[in-house]
């Protein structure tokens, strides 16, 4: 190539690039904006300096009744006046993102399907924004070895594993797997298809690590963290494996 | 009530009769009135290892069948008049022994028992899993290496979650683990797993450490329980381990090289 591609010239205003931010996603349960504005502020107090300037996609997927709709020119000032930014909505009706994208707002792209939170059909939106806090899911906690051999599923939810696990045995989990001890067998988390579930443990000499069905056999883990207490998730399709 | 003990490991060639021998003739040595029965229905060896092999009319599958009594099977050890031997069937398979079967005969020993050695065949198949299902205490012997350790893990797996006391979920089996054919100077070199190793990959108890030993395969041959040899090094770490078992504190011997050299210039070993 004769063009020197690197060096950007005086013509150039812009260089388009891919990239990954962290936004807060703010999950509407409810619509009764004094209600929300106070409970906001609330939480906001806590930790002022987390949330000021905030960029924040406001999730509609929580919101029950769909026969609601959602006056966004009410509520954009309530969220700036508490100093977040709104930037965009995800989830909820048709109807509800094109009132998004009619007051400026960008529409982002749904949660994966295996993310999603299954939320109760039928509950009336608005008398559901005390209720803030997300149903716990159920962890299953194993306190002995898990032996070559034994396979234990944690439906639903979270597994914890605070003895050893040999090799030959098997652990998996719809959601996260926690395991205070050494990991030497299998550890498959999200089974069923949920791509931000992760791995944890303390030491790692695992014979398989998979997540949501990408999985790492332990001929290719790389020496460096063999042995060492880690962390194992998905981005961008890959497994990531980190020290904790 | 007597207190029933599998000796197992999943894999084979490990140890296990000898193991089985030694512990039951410990057993009785400290008093106790033990039965020992060979579960290796098929391969039967732990009538040789007792050395009561010319002895054996009726078998544990005859008792089984209804074909002879406890009482006629039973052989009595000619140098413990308190330890008993039922001897494994020669000429049927693992498919004669019947969960209920093997309760009733237990049930009939623990009568006039107070401890039952149960000899489990390698595998995890009936002849294994019925050894171990009706028990209290598990020795799992291991040899320090890697198909071994993995075959006992295995093995703990199925103690763990398919036996009575696991059916019923009252207190689990007590696990115990047994080193055999341990070599410090070939864990030195590298050729062998340690203690530790092997300690860290079952996490459990160790009850002892049995060296490897020449005296194991002329005991076997001779037919004598080699807990009986008193001079040799694995005849007094089977000591040691019966000991333990029944509550005393004993310090760990043969996992050194330099402690083995000691013993050696003492004992002559």
């Amino acid at each position: 190539m004769s063009h020197n591609a690197h060096e950007p010239t005086a013509s150039d205003l812009f260089e388009i690039k891919a990239g990954y931010v962290n936004l807060l996603n703010l999950k509407l349960l409810g619509l009764d904006l004094d209600t929300l504005a106070a409970q906001l502020s609330e939480k906001i107090r806590s930790a002022p300096e987390f949330f000021r300037n905030a960029p924040v996609v406001i999730d509609l997927s929580g919101l029950g009744d769909p026969r609601l709709s959602i006056d966004f020119a009410a509520l954009l000032p309530v969220l700036r006046n508490l100093g977040l930014s709104p930037a965009g909505v995800r989830g909820g009706r048709d109807a509800w993102q094109r009132a998004a994208e009619r007051s400026g707002l960008a529409v982002l792209a749904e949660f994966r399907s295996g993310t999603q939170p299954k939320e109760a059909a039928g509950a009336d939106g608005t008398s559901r924004a005390a209720a803030s806090e997300p149903a716990r899911n159920v962890a299953k906690l194993i306190d002995h070895p898990v032996r070559s051999g034994q396979r234990i599923y944690a439906p639903g939810g979270d597994l914890i594993v605070l003895a050893p696990v040999s090799p030959g045995a098997e652990l998996m989990a719809d959601g996260n797997i926690h395991i205070y001890s050494s990991l030497r067998g299998r550890a498959l988390a999200g089974v069923q298809g949920d791509l931000e579930s992760r791995i944890f443990c303390m030491d790692l000499q695992a014979e398989l690590i998979a997540i949501g069905g990408q999985y790492q056999i332990s001929e290719n883990l790389e020496e460096s963290i063999r042995g060492r207490p880690v962390q194992v998730f998905l981005r961008h399709d890959t497994l990531i494996i980190e020290d904790l | 009530m007597a207190r029933i003990i599998v000796v197992t490991s999943g894999k084979g060639g490990v140890g296990k009769t000898t193991t089985s021998a030694a512990f039951a003739m410990g057993l009785a040595m400290k008093g106790y009135r033990t039965a020992v029965i060979d579960f290796d229905v098929g391969l039967r060896n732990l009538d040789l290892v007792m050395g009561c092999e010319r002895r054996v009319v009726y078998d544990f599958v005859n008792v089984l069948n209804g074909e002879a009594t406890l009482h006629q099977a039973l052989i009595r050890d000619k140098r413990r008049d308190n330890l008993f031997i039922l001897p494994a069937s020669q000429t049927r398979d693992k498919e004669s022994l019947t969960k209920e079967g093997v309760e009733r005969v237990l049930n009939e020993l623990a009568e006039t028992h107070e401890y039952i050695v149960c000899d489990s065949p390698a595998g995890i198949e009936k002849g294994a899993t019925l050894a171990m299902y009706f028990a209290d205490d598990a020795l799992v012997v291991t040899n320090p290496e890697v198909s071994s350790v993995r075959d006992s893990d295995r093995m703990l797996g199925i103690l763990a979650s398919k036996s009575r006391r696991a059916e019923l979920g009252v207190e689990p089996i007590k696990e115990y683990l047994l080193l055999t054919r341990y070599s410090p100077e070939r864990v030195r070199l590298g050729e062998m797993l340690s203690v530790e190793d092997v300690q860290e990959i079952l996490s459990m108890h160790l009850l002892g450490v049995i060296p490897e030993s020449k005296s194991v395969l002329g005991a076997s041959n001779a037919g004598t329980p080699v807990i009986l040899d008193e001079k040799s090094d694995a005849g007094q770490a089977y000591g040691d381990i019966v000991r333990r078992y029944l509550g005393e504190q004993v310090p760990h011997r043969f996992v050194e090289e330099n402690k083995k050299g000691l013993l050696k210039r003492l004992f002559g070993g």
